[in-house]
Formats: structure tokens, sequence, C-alpha cells
């Protein structure tokens, strides 16, 4: 059953503690305070969606693979090329590896995933759900008992939240193997040496902080692009809003949450 | 034309008391009060923005009322959880305005997914067979495996319906059936609406500003105007009146 609590209870009200856009500000806030705790309430409950999650870790994981590889492996090549002559003026070029392993696995691979997988997968999500409020079927399943928060909701941000991480990991050996291809080029680096720099630069916390990181990265990309295609606003401007609100939010906070988990890695460095 | 409808008077599916509902500072419905009885269609008349759509949208929980009473089936359901009315709307079908088709589904996944959800007790053939049924009654046995883009504005209407129907609800609610079609294709979905009543005994509202679908398919016709249901009967009774509001709108309907 459709409950705009804060919403409608401000509108009927029609008097603001604030003022009318700091009011909305909270409302708005409540409302995905909602749509959160909603969520960890249904995860647990069945019935569980399963073919659902697993077509719609299909669209998020499979499908992005190719914009992925493309982006991931530039991406290492590009980075390498541009660090090398900062280290040649300091003649460290044979740190090359380890520069780019690093940065690499502790930054560019879950960025980088998660900010094309806000471009595509969320935009993807916010247009979806919005044109499926818009034309009614998201009343349509609830019509008939099924559960739209669930079978839709929960399903994509599941499949986010749990291929987000697998595709960090595919980008980073991805970015790593188009920054080998640029080391073997120039510096005639082989593969063995090259993989043992790689390994011998990063620890277990770099990889284990880079694939948290992902899953709230995941879970964000997929919460947002639900909430904003959820609860978009009636009309196919509706769905355009939501595509874009989608992944300019994700994206946002993507970058937020980076900053606050390197600070949280940092301390556990010492 | 209709025939053999029993309308049983004494039993009524739905009973709706001094119903208001607002949005914002507008109030739409105004206190409604309203029966449906067992078998019976009833059609639900009224401009654009009158709140018709906002009625049926209570009854089936979509929209919750802001005073008055909504029974249905016997079941109160203002202030009813989740649950209940999950499994008060498996007796309930709700046929969409705009159709409302899963368009990431073919004809066949639409009609199939609320039967796997709720009678998981089929088999593989005895859902084909349910699906294929009733999609020869519609008569559109032929688009199974289209995608919803592919097919017409009655086609849709008529998938539609046959997705409501094929949890075989007790009541029917209709959303504008024949708003954006041709007179023909309308005509096709009015026959529907009646052979549905007569096949599924079912009870139905219809909620519509077509007064050509209200004479053809409505047993009884009520008149929503200024928020409150106005004029009760038949369609000769509701319109023979010297409300100018009410002539209006036949006039609109039936005259150049």
């Amino acid at each position: 059953m459709h409950t705009d609590a804060p919403k409608e209870g401000l509108e009927k009200a029609n008097k603001y503690v604030l003022s009318r856009k700091l009011d909305q500000i909270f409302v708005n806030l409540a409302e995905v305070y909602r749509f959160v705790v909603r969520f960890f309430q249904e995860v647990f409950l069945p019935p569980y969606e399963w073919q659902e999650v697993i077509n719609q870790c299909f669209q998020v994981g499979v499908r992005s693979l190719p914009l992925i590889s493309l982006t991931g492996f530039i991406i290492g090549i590009v980075f390498t090329n541009q660090s090398r002559p900062s280290l040649a003026d300091l003649g460290a070029t044979a740190l090359l590896p380890a520069l780019i392993a690093v940065a690499i696995v502790r930054a560019l691979a879950p960025l980088v995933t998660a900010l094309i997988a806000a471009g595509r997968v969320g935009s993807n999500i916010g247009a979806e759900l919005g044109s499926m409020k818009v034309t009614e079927q998201i009343d349509a399943m609830e019509v008939s008992a099924v559960n739209p928060f669930k079978f839709l909701v929960v399903s994509r941000v599941l499949a986010t939240t749990f291929m987000i991480p697998t595709l960090t990991m595919y980008t980073m050996i991805v970015a790593l193997m188009g920054g080998y291809v640029n080391i073997h080029a120039n510096e005639l680096t082989s593969f063995k040496s090259y993989i043992n720099q790689v390994f011998d630069a990063i620890t277990f916390l770099d990889i284990f902080s880079s694939v948290i990181k992902a899953f709230v990265f995941g879970f964000t990309i997929g919460i947002v692009g639900c909430y904003k295609g959820y609860n978009s606003s009636k009309g196919t401007e509706g769905v355009g809003k939501a595509a874009n609100s989608s992944v300019v939010t994700s994206m946002f906070l993507v970058f937020i949450e980076e900053l606050l988990i390197l600070q949280i890695v940092n301390a556990l460095r010492g | 034309m209709k025939e053999n409808i029993k309308i049983d008077t004494t039993n009524k599916v739905i009973t709706i008391k001094g119903l208001k509902k607002s949005f914002g500072e507008l109030d739409v419905l105004k206190g409604v009060d309203m029966d449906l009885y067992q078998g019976e269609n009833l059609v639900v008349l009224g401009r654009s923005g009158t709140g018709k759509s906002v009625l049926i949208k209570i009854i089936a929980g979509l929209l919750q009322p802001d005073e008055g009473s909504v029974n249905v089936l016997n079941h109160e359901i203002t202030g009813i959880n989740e649950k209940e009315m999950d499994a008060l709307r498996l007796k309930i079908g709700f046929s969409f305005q705009n159709s409302a088709l899963y368009d990431s589904m073919t004809v066949r996944e639409n009609l199939e997914f609320p039967l796997r959800r709720h009678e998981k007790e089929l088999s593989e053939n005895e859902i084909n067979q349910r699906v294929e049924e009733l999609l020869e009654d519609v008569g559109l046995s032929q688009t199974i495996n289209q995608m919803p883009s592919q097919l017409s504005g009655g086609q849709r209407k008529r998938i539609g319906i046959a997705r409501t129907l094929i949890l075989k609800p007790e009541i029917m609610l209709y959303d504008e059936p024949t708003a954006g079609l041709d007179p023909i294709t309308s005509m096709d979905i009015n026959n529907l609406i009646n052979e549905v009543q007569q096949k599924f005994h079912s009870s139905s509202i219809i909620i519509t500003h077509d007064l050509t679908c209200a004479k053809i398919t409505g047993d009884r016709i009520v008149m929503l105007l200024d928020g409150q249901f106005q004029r009760q009967g038949t369609f000769d009774e509701v319109f023979t009146t010297e409300d100018e509001r009410v002539k209006a709108f036949y006039d609109y309907n039936f005259t150049d």
C-alpha cells in the first residue's frame, strides 16, 4: 500500500518548520532512510526472487564486461604511460610495476568500476523503474499481490552489491594487464618479473579494502538507482530525471564514500 | 447484448460508506457511498479528474482513504495489514488504463507472472494450459511469444484483462477500458467485459467517460460529480434528468 506519509503530511499541513526547501530536504532524507530500512527488512524475508536476482546479476555483470574490459585496459596503459616520465626523472622506472599495482588495486579499479557502473547500471535501473512507475507496472505488480519492492528493488540492489566487487576484481586484472603491455613494450620486463613486482607491492589489506569498498559502492549504486526510479514523479520527464539523478547522486556518494573509506583504511595501516 | 446475467442483490461484494480522499488541498472524493452486488457490472461515469480512478485504487489498496469505510468481500480494508491485503488482492483483478503490461516480459511471461507466484502447486503443463486457454478467451493466442511493444493498443488491453483473469478474481476493476481506442476496438473490449461477466460470474466496477461503454457493459450506472455520486440507476434512468451537468455529458457523447 502506498504510504507517502512524510510527503503527504507536509503537503496537507501546508506549513513549514524551517522553510519549504529545508523541510523538503529533511522529508527526502526520511524517505531515503525508510527506503533503506525497508530493503534490509525485505532482503531476509521469504519469498526470495532468486531467478530475478540471477537475471539482474547477468544484466549488471556480464553486460558490463565489454565496457569494463576496454576502460580497464586503457586505464592500465595510460596510467603507466603518464607515470613513466616522473619516475624516469628520479631514475626509478623499475618501480613502475609496483606503482601501478598500488594505484590500480587501492584506488583506480574500485573507483573506475563504480563510476562506469553508476553511468551504465545506475541510469538503467533509474530509467527502468521510473518507466515502470509511470506506466503503472509497479502498481500492477502490487495489485496482483506480488511485492514489487522485493521483486524489483531487492533483486537489483543485491545484484549491484555482489557484481560490482566481482567486476572490480576483473578491472584490477585487466588494468594490470594494460600496464604490463605498456611496460613490456618500453622496458622489456618479462611477465613473470612484472607479476612478482606487482604482488610484492600490494598487501592483503589493499585487496580486502578494495573489495569492501566495491561492496559499498555497489550497494550505493543499486539503492540510489532504485530509490530514484521507484519514487519518480509521473510523466516521461520524471523517467529522464530519475535516470539522470541516479547517475549524479551515485557518483557523488561514491566519491564521498571513497574519501571516508580511505581514512579508515589509512588508520588501519597505522 | 447481455444474456442470462444473474445479479444477487442480497449479496454485496463491496460496500463503501462516507469515503473521502484529498490530495493536498484538492478534495477529490467528498463522501462517496456505494454498493456493488454479486455478478453486477457497475459503471462509474464522470469527467476526467473527478476521482473515478482514485475510487478503484482505494478498493485495490493502492491508495489509502482519508475517511470512511471500504468493505471488500467482508474485509474492511481501512487499516488492514499488508498480508491480509495481499490475500484479498488475489480475489481482485485490476485492468489498468494503459494495460500496464510488463515491458521486459513476453505475453506468456506476463500471464504466468502472478500464476507462478500464487499457485505454486501447478505443473508446467497446467500453467501452459491456463495461459493458452485465457489467450484463446481473449482471442489472442497468436501473440503468446510477442513482447508488449509489438502489440496494438486493443491487443494490450485484452492481454491486460487476460492477466488479471488468470487468478480467477471475484471482482474486476476496469480503469477506462476503452480510452484511446477506435470505436470498433472499443466495441470488442466492451463485449469482452460482458463475456468476462458471463463466463467468470465476476462483479465489476467499470470506470469510464465513454457512454457507449457504459450503455453496453453497465447493469447499473452511477455518476460521480463534485466528489459524490449524484445519479444512480440504469443508463436511461441516469440520463433522464434536467441536471445540466448530466445532460451536457450525454450531449457531448451522442450529438454533434
